[in-house]
């Protein structure tokens, strides 16, 4: 298994292509593996049309790297794209239809003024209800937050926890498109964006874009002497419209794909040693470590806040920094999960390194929990 | 009677609607217990208060505190 992956941030001398092409040659040449030897592309991508009026994009970005003559696909599934092209790609070597497949990952977004990306990313609602009449991704998390507040008590604090701590982290990745250290008072000062949320609440409008390859187990000594072992993965589905889920404080295709994951991999959520989980926005990391089994219902507030997820706490949330502070371009972010996790156990990941570090999870989820793909992975 | 099951007040909006901002949006239960995303008009709203549609402008519900 290889990876590769470009810094994320905002680039407006870099092409969508650029960026996707810089990922697969960085995992090719990690792999030692040539672009004639790939026998399926797989491309995750929210919005290529829209941010940069380009279709077809995965023949596009494959022959770009040099890649023709083999199944080329683009998945769309709002934020969990990637996430959600890499277990179809799994699925298909699992399946003995292909040996060595390649997953990117890629999403430029900052050609485009905040309100237009911000009508952009509305799209992976329910246009026709929940978008007709306002509402935003920050929008429609806030109301989660609300509801979350209103149910478990949880605080402005709890949320501000979360960017806190993914900042920390964050300013340590070189990969990172904000590396700058918040403290609570600023993160609770913070510009509102949607209440309860603040601009320190949400992740950021990136550019950048992520890759893996995939090989059966029996061949991974092949291209490497420290394969990555897929243990457990799962890609579940809820509806789109937020009105249309009967708890909105719970992203049920979260807990899902988590457990069967989990069943897959043969272990259970207290095993899991570190984990990286979409926080889009602080509420939604904040669910997640509830949702993925790591704490009880309602209680993801004061795990956050009482530093339980922190960098040399018992189990790391988001020692990357999280889309938080590395940034969130959509169509990259589950690939470039992915890639975090398996630098972790390589044990590459220089500043970032945990401690423990050789089982580990990635969380990927799509809209307001329409689309969730969970990823267990080891060294064994 | 609709009841509000949760609300944000949104100050960053879409493209279409930059004229509107700040507007406060809500998912409301209607009485039958189907769930709608609406337009709040009027006073702030919050969890659990009482509401009840004011109009429907440009194809989006607009609702406002029960009198």
């Amino acid at each position: 298994m290889g990876i590769g992956k470009t810094a994320f941030g905002a680039f407006p001398d870099r092409t969508l292509r650029s960026l996707a092409v810089e990922a697969g040659e960085k995992c090719l040449e990690d792999a030692d593996v040539s672009a004639s030897q790939i026998e399926a592309f797989y491309l995750g991508n929210f919005a290529g049309p829209g941010f940069v009026g380009q279709n077809h994009l995965a023949p596009f970005i494959a022959s770009s790297l040099g890649i023709t003559g083999i199944p080329c696909t683009r998945f769309e599934n709002a934020c969990a794209s990637s996430g959600s092209a890499f277990f179809h790609a799994v699925s298909s070597v699992a399946a003995g239809l292909n040996d060595i497949v390649l997953v990117v990952g890629v999403e430029k977004m900052t050609s485009r003024s905040t309100p237009e990306v911000t009508e952009i990313l509305s799209e992976a609602g329910d246009m026709g209800g929940e978008g007709r009449a306002g509402a935003t991704f920050p929008a429609l998390f806030a109301m989660i937050a609300r509801r979350h507040m209103y149910q478990y008590g949880t605080t402005r604090e709890h949320l501000a926890a979360v960017a806190v701590k993914n900042h920390a982290n964050g300013a340590k990745n070189p990969l990172a498109h904000m590396r700058k250290v918040i403290t609570m008072e600023q993160a609770l000062a913070g510009k509102p964006i949607s209440e309860p949320l603040t601009v320190f609440d949400c992740s950021l409008i990136s550019d950048g874009a992520a890759a893996a390859i995939i090989v059966p187990f029996e061949r991974a000594s092949e291209f490497t002497d420290q394969p990555v072992r897929i243990l457990g993965i799962a890609q579940t589905s809820d509806y789109v419209a937020l009105d249309a889920k009967p708890d909105i404080t719970t992203f049920w295709a979260v807990r899902e794909a988590a457990e069967k994951a989990y069943k897959m991999a043969h272990v259970s959520a207290r095993d899991i040693q570190f984990a990286e989980v979409h926080d889009c926005f602080t509420i939604a990391e904040i669910i997640a470590t509830e949702d993925l089994g790591f704490i009880k219902k309602g209680e993801g507030g004061p795990y956050a806040l009482e530093g339980r997820t922190a960098f040399r706490a018992e189990r790391p949330i988001n020692a990357s920094g999280g889309l938080k502070s590395k940034g969130h371009p959509v169509g990259a972010t589950g690939v470039g999960q992915i890639c975090d996790v398996v630098m972790q156990i390589r044990g590459d990941a220089g500043d970032l390194q945990l401690d423990r570090h050789s089982l580990g999870l990635a969380q990927n989820l799509g809209g307001s929990g329409a689309t969730a793909v969970v990823t267990v992975l080891g060294d064994i | 009677m609709s009841t509000v099951y949760t609300e944000t007040v949104v100050h960053a909006p879409p493209a279409e609607f930059v004229a509107d901002a700040p507007y406060q949006l809500a998912i409301v239960s209607l009485d039958g217990g189907t769930r709608l995303t609406v337009r709040i008009l009027g006073a702030r709203v919050k969890i659990g208060d009482k509401v009840e549609l004011a109009e429907t402008r440009d194809g989006i519900e607009f609702f406002r505190l029960a009198s």
